[in-house]
């Protein structure tokens, strides 16, 4: 079953490649990123059980806070035009 | 396998993209699958620093750059005909210098016989860390490891340093203005 689970994601890792590679906007270059991070943590959780070692799942947790950090910088860049990195424009947010 | 092939249609892809956004989201991608892929190998430890140093920081960095620079496209002289000659000679003297390279994984090759079977003899009742590698790390190597965290953190020091200081300035233009 966990096989069958692996393979599933894969595929699915392939369609979120193709989508960032195609996406006309934006905003479906940022979700296909943002699931290929998702897909990373269920594939990791699904060879860890393969393998017979559930103690990866807590990577995963790890891993799904890098993917927010990632996806917020990136919409943070497109809200505001830059990452706040000039410090006047932080100061008055 | 799979992992592999779509690493290198990103990387493809990445190669032949012009939106520069669109490169930055496919690194962080291509990252993600690279972490895909220590985990097939069983190297938590490496995939969760590609994942938090490729996918995590370097995106922001790269935007960060994105910002700064300017968007109009810079024209390229396609054809080099010296350039593309030199880089095939390095590229295939380089394939030349693998050849002579014992194949990948072999247990009798040099570097497993020198230190690694003393080590894996010995992790347990020398230091009692289960994990050979952190045992090397941290015990065998350790002020190699100290060196490293030194030059690591005086760069960042550095760095904040450097940032304080324009901070600084900027504040102070503001004030005059």
């Amino acid at each position: 079953m966990f096989v069958a689970a692996t393979l599933a994601i894969l595929a699915a890792m392939a369609l979120a490649v193709v989508r960032a590679i195609k996406g006309p906007t934006v905003f479906d270059r940022v979700l296909a990123g943002n699931s290929m991070g998702s897909l990373a943590i269920l594939l990791l959780a699904a060879v860890g059980f393969l393998t017979g070692r559930p103690e990866f799942l807590d990577i995963g947790l790890t891993y799904g806070l890098l993917n927010l950090i990632g996806t917020l910088a990136v919409l943070r860049f497109f809200r505001h035009g830059d990452l706040a990195y000039d410090p006047g424009t932080k100061r008055r947010r | 396998m799979i992992l592999l092939t779509l690493m290198a249609i990103v990387v493809i892809a990445i190669v032949t993209q012009r939106s520069l956004f669109g490169v930055v989201i496919l690194s962080g991608a291509y990252s993600f699958l690279m972490a895909s892929v220590l985990i097939v190998y069983d190297a938590v430890d490496v995939a969760m620093t590609e994942a938090s140093v490729g996918a995590g920081v370097s995106t922001v960095v790269l935007l960060g750059t994105l910002a700064l620079v300017k968007t109009r496209e810079a024209r390229a002289d396609a054809r080099q005909p010296l350039a593309l000659f030199v880089a095939l000679v390095v590229g295939a003297a380089l394939v030349w210098g693998t050849l002579q390279l014992p194949s990948f994984g072999t247990a009798d090759a040099v570097i497993h016989r020198h230190v690694a079977p003393y080590y894996l003899q010995n992790v347990v009742p020398q230091t009692n860390v289960p994990n050979v590698v952190t045992a090397v790390l941290a015990d065998y190597r350790g002020y190699d490891t100290l060196g490293e965290t030194t030059v690591i953190f005086t760069a960042g020091i550095g760095v904040m340093l450097l940032l304080r200081g324009a901070w600084r300035r900027a504040q102070r233009n503001r004030k005059d203005a």
